[in-house]
């Protein structure tokens, strides 16, 4: 038996990457597609926010949930011995701040305006408990003038010394909420979400076809076949080497035409287009094509932009309907494996129409 | 042309639909002579398994003659007899090459809805719900074949409907559980369920070498099946305190070698268990009531293999990880290659090896299927295997 033998590193310092490998026979591969998510772990992207985000949205929930649900109890742990009817009501309305942070943190991909928010409300929270231990009896007045809020009378005045713990705590979430987002705000953005911000849509998709790659590229240079498996085309022609023209089914029957041109093509490596300036709709694509290891055929690797008709709203809105470009686009990539690997998109008897149908055969024409 | 059509939970109507015709240059157009109701349809019947439409046809055991071929297929002419294997797969993709034609990637035009709910998709099915791609299914008098340049087998003159119908699905599924287990002489094999496949995993046990095989399960009439025509030995679980204990003692405490789950998700029992299990599912917290599984994972010898070939819909709870983990269990599954095994299977029967007739107790025509799926789902009339003759 063979066993694997480890270089050492010396008395516990570490080496660099190379030398520090466990595998130190084992060559390093320099595929740039690995390499692009190499940087997760990257500890300046500040990952670690993503967890201590997700931990504080819980925490709000519960205790937005214990203040709106039981204010009495809460407001005596904070030393507020008997609450006022008001008293009452701005602890539920604090709960319920509590629980929409909360969702808010949790229901986002990168939360930073939902931690954000946890900080203004530690400021709110902390100011409320500063206005307690300063006026314990919340403006119970001595000439009687004053209407009382949160406290009913002078003998059910604010426990102090709660008060205080209750302020230490909520400084030492303060603490956490602020680190946290700032952590978050140090996340780059990806380049999806930067293109969003433009208005614009990226769509990705990775795919291993069992084809050698030389007959992929082929396929791909071919602007002509893409409405074979591109259902929202209509037609692509070539004009030319590098220029093409398009025409695509926009939404409500509407027909959109542009003409694009190849930016680059590697042979057996890349193909992008994009199209021309003075276009109905700015879209571009790009192509990569590698080996896959092992005898596995070829990656493809697709990614698609464009400016969708209507801007988001009415991407979301065509969702409904499944005709929402991501999908389109998603849809695309893998009807272009199973036209290059069987020779034809594949129909069933519901899929020939588009939307829900029973599985039985029909006579309308297909879509 | 007449089709069995689902039209809701427990509502089979068999009407009038369009004749199906060529769509891909690759299809073939078969018109059925023998059909036969399979124990999954019964899941769709009752509604546990997700993303069906009100008039899919179903049926994906089915044979046949061809009747119209695509441009594409070479290797079939009008008139060949031919019986279909159930999974629909392209011969192209990397899975097919490698002889795993239940998770072919080109033949489920829905795979971006399998994709949300597995992770990947698995192959086409006929009649089997929109998570496998919408196909009008078998349970009808013309069915279209698509890929049938690689899924149709040629049916050899002298053998009957009956005798070759189940390639299509039952014999090669119930062999595969068995060929799962890496069956190794003086073998103990279990097998949960006595249904069709139950009893093709029980025979397919023994013909690969098993020195018993005990099967479970809690009807008389299939026990005596598998006991007087598969020759196993029988557990009625509803007559025994513990089958645990059963099998311990037939295994001098060692415990099955091998355990099949040919029951899948609409597994019985009774006890606190099967009422959260049976809540859980009428609740759509989990479609599946996995007790067999649980079952014979918990039965299966350290070092066992388990072979899970009973239908799955979703997820699952109390799963017995601790068991799998440190008794060095392993888990085996997947929807029949059903195109790895026709051909062996189909010498198997040509040489008298074994005769898959011996599950079949009806008999019955195509416009008769809304009283076969009620007979079979009841167990009535000691229901086996329903062949439909059109």
């Amino acid at each position: 038996m063979t066993s694997i033998k480890y270089k050492s590193t010396g008395s516990g310092q570490t080496g660099t990457a190379a030398s520090s490998s466990a595998l130190p026979n084992r060559t390093h591969s320099d595929d740039s597609n690995l390499q692009r998510y190499q940087h997760i772990s990257d500890e300046r992207r500040g990952t670690g926010g993503r967890n201590m985000a997700d931990a504080l949205g819980y925490f709000s929930i519960a205790l937005g949930l214990a203040e709106a649900l039981a204010p009495v109890t809460m407001s005596r742990m904070v030393g507020i011995r008997e609450p006022s009817g008001s008293g009452r009501r701005m602890m539920r309305a604090m709960g319920m701040r509590e629980i929409a942070t909360g969702v808010g943190i949790l229901s986002s991909y990168r939360p930073r305006n939902a931690v954000r928010a946890r900080v203004a409300g530690d400021i709110m929270d902390l100011a409320f408990l500063t206005r307690t231990l300063v006026r314990p009896t919340n403006g119970e007045s001595r000439n009687g003038k004053l209407r009382p809020r949160v406290f009913r009378n002078d003998k059910h005045s604010a426990d102090k010394g709660r008060v205080l713990f209750a302020t230490a705590n909520v400084l030492a979430v303060t603490a956490l909420d602020i680190q946290t987002a700032r952590q978050l705000a140090r996340q780059p953005d990806t380049r999806t979400s930067q293109q969003r911000k433009k208005g614009m849509i990226i769509v990705r998709r990775s795919i291993t076809v069992n084809k050698p790659i030389s007959e992929v590229y082929k396929f791909w240079r071919d602007f002509g076949k893409f409405p074979g498996f591109m259902r929202h085309l209509q037609s692509v022609t070539m004009l030319g080497e590098s220029r093409s023209h398009w025409i695509a089914h926009g939404p409500a029957g509407k027909r959109i035409e542009w003409d694009a041109e190849i930016v680059e093509d590697v042979p057996d490596k890349l193909i992008s287009w994009r199209s021309l300036p003075g276009s109905d709709v700015y879209n571009a694509g790009t192509v990569e094509l590698q080996e896959a290891p092992g005898g596995r055929g070829t990656e493809v690797r697709v990614t698609l932009e464009y400016d969708p008709p209507f801007g988001r709203l009415g991407s979301k809105a065509a969702k409904l309907w499944r005709e929402e470009p991501t999908q389109q686009v998603e849809d695309s990539i893998r009807q272009f494996k199973v036209m290059i690997e069987t020779g034809e998109v594949l129909l069933s008897d519901a899929t020939k129409q588009r939307g829900p149908h029973a599985a039985q055969p029909n006579y309308e024409p297909a879509d | 042309m007449k089709a069995t059509c689902w039209m809701g939970p427990q509502k089979m109507v068999v009407q009038d639909v369009p004749d199906p015709s060529i769509l891909n240059q690759r299809d073939c157009i078969v018109k059925v002579s023998s059909t036969a109701i399979c124990g999954s349809d019964l899941h769709l019947y009752n509604g546990f398994l997700p993303l069906m439409e009100s008039g899919d046809i179903m049926g994906h055991e089915f044979m046949g003659e061809v009747v119209e071929v695509g441009r594409e297929v070479r290797n079939l002419k009008i008139g060949d007899r031919v019986v279909v294997p159930f999974t629909i797969s392209c011969g192209n993709c990397a899975a097919c090459e490698a002889g795993a034609f239940s998770i072919c990637e080109n033949s489920n035009p829905n795979a971006y809805i399998a994709e949300k709910m597995l992770g990947h998709s698995g192959a086409g099915i006929y009649g089997y719900s929109h998570l496998t791609g919408g196909f009008a299914g078998g349970q009808a008098e013309y069915v279209r074949v698509p890929f049938a340049d690689i899924g149709p087998l040629k049916v050899p003159d002298g053998l009957t409907d009956d005798q070759v119908l189940f390639l299509s699905d039952i014999l090669p599924t119930g062999y595969m559980a068995a060929e799962m287990c890496g069956i190794k002489p003086g073998d103990t094999v279990a097998v949960w369920g006595c249904g069709p496949v139950g009893l093709f995993a029980i025979a397919s046990a023994y013909m690969l070498g098993a020195e018993r095989v005990i099967a479970i399960d809690r009807f008389n009439y299939r026990l005596r099946k598998a006991q007087e025509q598969a020759d196993a030995i029988t557990i009625n679980y509803e007559k025994v305190d513990s089958v645990q204990a059963v099998l311990n003692d037939l295994t001098a405490g060692r415990g099955p070698d091998h355990c099949i789950d040919a029951v899948g998700m609409e597994g019985h029992s009774h006890g606190i268990q099967y009422m959260n299990d049976r809540a859980k599912q009428m609740l759509r917290i989990h479609p599946d009531r996995p007790i067999a599984l649980r079952e014979a994972i918990l039965a299966c010898r350290n070092g066992g293999t388990v072979s899970v070939i009973g239908t799955y819909a979703g997820f699952i709870d109390k799963f017995p990880i601790n068991a799998v983990m440190n008794r060095s269990l392993t888990i085996k599954s997947g929807q029949c290659h059903v195109q790895r095994y026709m051909k062996p299977l189909l010498e198997r029967i040509q040489n008298g090896d074994i005769d898959p007739t011996f599950v079949i107790s009806h008999h019955m025509s195509l416009s008769d299927a809304p009283e076969a799926y009620r007979i079979f789902n009841r167990k009535e009339e000691n229901c086996e295997k329903v062949v439909l003759q059109a």
